[in-house]
């Protein structure tokens, strides 16, 4: 229970901070294209829509997971409410994962809220649903658990490093993810066992945000089985996991001078 | 016979500082101390004299580099000696995007209270600190002894045994002063034990039962005030009007001193001085007696003579 009441407080910091307020900006932007693509667009409207959709959510998303991300335990410590909090029975794992937990239901009410606007612009162009459309939803989902592992590594930064450099260090991560496989593949075709390697161990040990890129797919209406959906979702949330217990290992070892 | 609610063995914490940490600055050298239940208790020193380290080690903040601490009995890092403290840290800053009311709220959920009682306790302690008008006001709109205000309703809310105040009186007016004294005395009242770091010397002798004298880490005097310094005659302070300083001096002799304030004159003898005899002199030499005053040695003479040496503060300590 005391992690749902520091997860709360932490959302409530959020919304009073202004999150949300990017919703607006979101709202704007898909109202603003529904309207130009419905006059000037021949071809397929949805999937411009779908894509621009839910490709704002994700940076969206990602630029709150990381700019919020590394100030989530940094600012307790540099403003010293950590010193009257943890003076109170709340053990220092569960002050971690109240304010992970707090973040990810921010993100989640934002990216709930932005889905809702994709629906809506579809409806508004194409006054009809398709079946397939469900998979929209499913994005979604993936789209928040993607947000949830940026959290963790922004998280697990700022228990041990300035807001500067863990921002730095949370973008470089998330960049690298990207290219993953690329990474993996270039190792594969060199001949020095060195870069093998260390492209290999980059590849497993480094978050693989591959995993998580349907958005084009979705859009395109393509078939995704549901083995590439849960290996992500597993995927997402054990990484996430990893990292969640490795800032708490740090933040319970650590001194608050 | 009084339990002992705060014990530390040994306790030691040294920082390391520079890029590499290697630097090694002892902030507090084997602490041993105990404070029994029901006492309140002052832990006095300049800056730098490790009592913030002291109250972040018993609050489990930072580890010891030696030695260990308990709270009834219980060790510092268990949840179930934190459910029993209430804890003001120095210049409090609480989450400014919170009202009074939701902040305590907050706070009071991580001790489990069940919704009416929450609300209950809020309300008593909003109107316990007088608070309770600006409840519905954020945080960032408080004054600095509005916000030490609610640190202490914060602090106490958990109906806490053991009470750890860092400064408490510091940002609040005279008024406010007086107020948290009471609301000290009060706890006392209550069977709660208190300990409290000040600079401000008058609370201790006002408030305190024992204290604690750290300098440069070390403890360098404890016990209770009579214990700790001679509360006999000192001095005695004679101030006078109508006469020269330069005449006084003759009169007084060489173990006096004499300072000039416009038209009065001051005279410090030592309390083995022959009084009756210099006044009757004074009197003679056509001067006006004012006062005469015996002074008792203080909490500051005592403070500055243990800690007040320019030698002893030369060298800057790590953080207090």
């Amino acid at each position: 229970m005391k992690v749902l009441h520091i997860a709360r407080n932490t959302f409530r910091e959020c919304v009073r901070d202004k999150v949300l307020y990017n919703l607006v900006i979101f709202a704007v932007l898909i109202i603003v294209s529904s309207l130009i693509l419905g006059a000037i667009t021949i071809g397929d409207v949805k999937q411009i829509i779908i894509n621009l959709g839910l490709s704002t959510i994700s940076l969206f998303g990602t630029l709150i997971a990381i700019f919020i991300g590394i100030q989530l335990v940094h600012k307790e410590i540099d403003k010293k409410t950590v010193y009257s909090l943890l003076s109170k029975p709340v053990a220092r794992h569960e002050f971690i994962l109240g304010k992970y937990l707090g973040l990810s239901m921010t993100l989640a009410v934002n990216v709930c809220v932005m889905v809702l606007g994709v629906f809506a612009a579809i409806l508004y162009l194409r006054h009809s649903f398709q079946v397939s459309d469900v998979q929209i939803l499913l994005a979604g989902v993936l789209i928040l658990i993607e947000l949830m592992l940026v959290i963790a590594i922004a998280l697990l930064f700022s228990t041990f490093s300035t807001p500067a450099l863990s921002a730095l260090f949370a973008f470089c991560l998330y960049a690298i993810g990207h290219f993953n496989t690329d990474i993996r593949e270039y190792g594969l075709s060199s001949d020095s066992w060195v870069t093998k390697v260390v492209a290999s161990a980059m590849y497993y040990l480094l978050p693989n945000f591959g995993n998580f890129n349907i958005i084009s797919r979705t859009a395109h209406g393509q078939f995704i089985s549901t083995q590439i959906y849960l290996f992500a979702a597993v995927y997402g949330l054990i990484y996430s996991l990893g990292l969640l217990l490795f800032a708490m290992w740090i933040f319970q070892k650590r001194d608050f001078k | 016979m009084p339990q002992v609610a705060i014990r530390t063995e040994g306790l030691s914490k040294t920082y390391r500082t520079g890029f590499w940490k290697t630097k090694p600055v002892l902030a507090l050298d084997d602490l041993n101390l105990e404070v029994l239940e029901n006492e309140i208790f002052g832990c006095l020193g300049p800056n730098g004299a490790g009592k913030s380290t002291t109250l972040k080690l018993l609050m489990s903040l930072i580890y010891p580099t030696a030695g260990r601490a308990e709270i009834l009995g219980k060790s510092v890092f268990s949840l179930e000696a934190r459910r029993h403290i209430g804890y003001l840290p120095e210049s409090p800053y609480f989450y400014e995007y919170l009202t009074a009311e939701e902040f305590l709220a907050y706070y009071g959920s991580l001790f489990g209270f069940a919704k009416a009682e929450l609300k209950s306790r809020v309300d008593h302690f909003l109107k316990l600190t007088d608070v309770f008008h600006v409840r519905k006001l954020q945080l960032r709109k408080f004054s600095k002894g509005m916000l030490q205000r609610v640190g202490i309703a914060q602090a106490i809310l958990g109906d806490p045994k053991v009470v750890f105040l860092d400064e408490p009186m510091s940002g609040l007016d005279p008024i406010g002063r007086r107020e948290v004294r009471n609301l000290i005395l009060q706890l006392k009242r209550e069977g709660k034990t208190i300990f409290f770091s000040t600079h401000i010397l008058n609370d201790v002798e006002t408030l305190c039962d024992r204290i604690a004298i750290l300098n440069r880490g070390k403890i360098i005097g404890s016990g209770t005030l009579n214990e700790l310094f001679d509360q006999e005659v000192s001095r005695v302070e004679v101030v006078i009007s109508g006469i020269p300083a330069d005449r006084l001096r003759e009169l007084a002799g060489t173990e006096a001193s004499v300072s000039e304030t416009g038209s009065t004159s001051r005279l410090e003898l030592p309390a083995e001085a022959r009084v009756s005899t210099i006044v009757a002199g004074i009197e003679q030499a056509s001067g006006r007696i004012i006062s005469i005053n015996p002074v008792r040695q203080t909490m500051e003479d005592y403070f500055l003579k243990l800690v007040g040496k320019p030698e002893r503060r030369a060298t800057p300590r790590s953080r207090d």
